[in-house]
């Protein structure tokens, strides 16, 4: 009995020196695990820009730069270039853009401002939840109600009242460039309404206080002061909604016709960069189509990460 | 206009502008309703416990269901969960803890970079490095896809979480002598649960419903198949074939199928707000 008392005795300084040592050895691997998963992340990114260039190897090699500009895209003579994708891309994004940012900005001033109180949380709230509905959605929507009214109602109006416009020239079909803009910018509003709203509502109240005090009347208040303290944040949130669209897929690939051609009107087929690859992609027959593709991949990666990268950097000076 | 005063005019400007941007916010909450009820009003028609319960019949007969599709995309997201929700929390717990650091704020901005980066793009990577080599499309490809969509947004809401811990919380911890794992795993990350809880759950909303990864690595399946390393149906793979088949059968059942993706995604959305607002709850309550 006493000898084993004394033997605990002995032994407790001993076991307690040995917990810290373990705690000590407990934390050293708790942190080499955190790095770990860092690397791990930082693997992952690294891969998806390494692999998307190494699909494209063969298709770099074969066309060259001029895979940007060349407008041939034809499967059976292996002929692939780009532009027409580049085309329908940029025309509908920028369109989209346009329309959203107008609407989506001025939507948030009244939700941020002058909405009572109530109505602005709700409404606001309600924009957020319908920026989580999946694309498939909006572009199930887009073919079968959104195409029919372009082709019967949206496009003959503007035929008739702006048709002297290349744009608003020839055949209106149902599911064309135009539809395809209007459905992203559907899909890109909410975005833009949800940063914007956010930035105005960190504007501090002195601020308006300070304006209104002086004599600015409300809107003048909201558009001279409260806005132009936000500019760079809210062009923040119109990089991230192009990138948004610049890479939606589904929606778009629902209504804009498919159709690898250049046309100056937007009551024609197009194609854009995300739909050609989700169309094709699994009917690649020959390594080189498949090479083009993934090239294709790899310029819409490129171009949305610098896109998104800098409209993180300005929306990130504002939001913490 | 002479009869008014340059203030009148002011006034009235002022008035007027407001309207308008009343009229577009009230624009934007209209159509997009609008747009919602349409889909639950064609949806509605179209759920029947059949199409709940059966597989898809072949191309052209009536009839059938999506009931491959429904289990495909469980599986597909949680396994896709599996993977990003332990990498995602570790990230984003470093992120916060060594916030001081220079690299942390790097890999916050790729993370955030990161999240926008096209799905698309993103299948491509799954399909290179999944697909390929193995030669034949399989569930656990598209499960990685998702796992990379996932993984920014889950990273970013654990360190934003993290970052919202009273500060006094952490440094208290450590006067008492608890090593660093400890002051992380018991205080930090038991103190930001809930919003570590509302990251994962906006993170399944996100990839649930998200199709164009899934065309080239889960590629869809008729039949029953639970092997993730096999093609498997996936519910949105199947709204966009119904969609664009020239059945009205397949359209009527992918309405059905949309209005399902919709609930989800309504429900995953509204449990993530209210982890925020139990887990505000729960941290003033003590005080309160």
């Amino acid at each position: 009995m006493t000898e084993q008392a004394i033997a605990a005795a002995a032994a407790a300084p001993l076991s307690r020196r040995s917990l810290r040592r373990a705690e000590r050895i407990g934390s050293k691997i708790f942190v080499a695990a955190l790095q770990a998963s860092c690397w791990l992340f930082l693997l992952i990114v690294g891969g998806l820009v390494a692999e998307l260039i190494w699909g494209a190897r063969l298709s770099l090699r074969t066309f060259g730069i001029g895979f940007l500009w060349s407008s041939q895209w034809n499967p059976v003579t292996e002929q692939f270039g780009a532009l027409p994708f580049i085309y329908g891309t940029v025309v509908t994004s920028v369109i989209s853009l346009v329309l959203a940012a107008i609407v989506g900005i001025l939507a948030a001033i009244y939700l941020a401002e002058f909405a009572p109180r109530r109505v602005g949380a709700y409404l606001g709230l309600l924009i957020e939840l319908l920026a989580a509905v999946p694309s498939i959605v909006y572009g199930l929507w887009g073919l079968f109600v959104l195409a029919p009214i372009v082709a019967n109602w949206i496009g003959p109006v503007l035929q008739d009242t702006l048709g002297f416009l290349p744009v608003f020239q020839g055949t209106i079909y149902g599911v064309n460039t135009l539809t395809a803009a209007l459905i992203l910018t559907l899909m890109i509003v909410p975005t833009i309404t949800a940063i914007t709203r956010d930035l105005i509502t960190a504007i501090p109240m002195r601020m308006r206080e300070a304006a209104l005090a002086l004599g600015a009347t409300p809107w003048e208040t909201a558009f001279k002061v409260v806005l132009p303290s936000v500019t760079r944040g809210i062009i923040g949130a119109c990089l991230l909604a192009f990138g948004r669209a610049l890479g939606e897929t589904i929606a778009t690939t629902m209504v804009i016709g498919n159709r690898p051609v250049i046309s100056a009107s937007l009551f024609a087929p197009g194609y854009t960069i995300a739909s050609v690859i989700a169309n094709e992609f699994t009917e690649a027959t020959s390594d080189l189509y498949l090479s083009a593709l993934i090239e294709l991949g790899l310029i819409l990666l490129v171009v949305s990460l610098i896109v998104i990268g800098m409209g993180r950097l300005m929306v990130r000076l504002f939001v913490r | 206009m002479s009869g008014f005063s340059i203030a009148q005019r002011r006034k009235l400007n002022s008035q007027l502008w407001i309207a308008i941007c009343g009229v577009f916010a009230a624009a934007v909450a209209v159509i997009l309703l609008l747009i919602m009820g349409y889909i639950i009003r064609e949806g509605i028609s179209a759920i029947s416990v059949p199409f709940l319960t059966h597989l898809p019949r072949p191309t052209g007969i009536a009839g059938g269901g999506v009931a491959n599709g429904i289990v495909g995309t469980l599986i597909i997201v949680g396994i896709g969960a599996l993977m990003a929700f332990p990498a995602g929390v570790l990230v984003g717990t470093y992120l916060a803890v060594y916030s001081h650091k220079r690299v942390a704020q790097s890999l916050s901005f790729v993370a955030d970079v990161l999240a926008g980066v096209p799905s698309i793009a993103i299948g491509i990577y799954a399909y290179a490095l999944l697909v390929e080599p193995f030669r034949h499309f399989s569930a656990l490809s598209a499960s990685f896809a998702f796992a990379v969509l996932m993984i920014p947004l889950v990273i970013r809401t654990t360190e934003g979480a993290i970052a919202l811990v009273p500060r006094e919380l952490r440094e208290a911890a450590t006067a008492l002598g608890a090593p660093e794992s400890k002051v992380v795993l018991k205080i930090l990350v038991v103190a930001a649960r809930a919003g570590i809880v509302t990251g994962l759950l906006l993170s399944l909303a996100r990839v649930t419903g998200e199709t164009a990864p899934l065309l080239f690595t889960a590629f869809g399946s008729q039949y029953w198949e639970l092997s993730p390393a096999q093609p498997m149906a996936e519910l949105s793979l199947q709204i966009f074939t119904y969609a664009i088949s020239p059945y009205a059968d397949w359209h009527t059942q992918a309405w059905g199928g949309a209005l399902l993706l919709i609930v989800a995604v309504f429900v995953l959305s509204v449990l993530a707000r209210l982890s925020v607002l139990f887990g505000r709850e729960g941290r003033h309550g003590g005080t309160a």
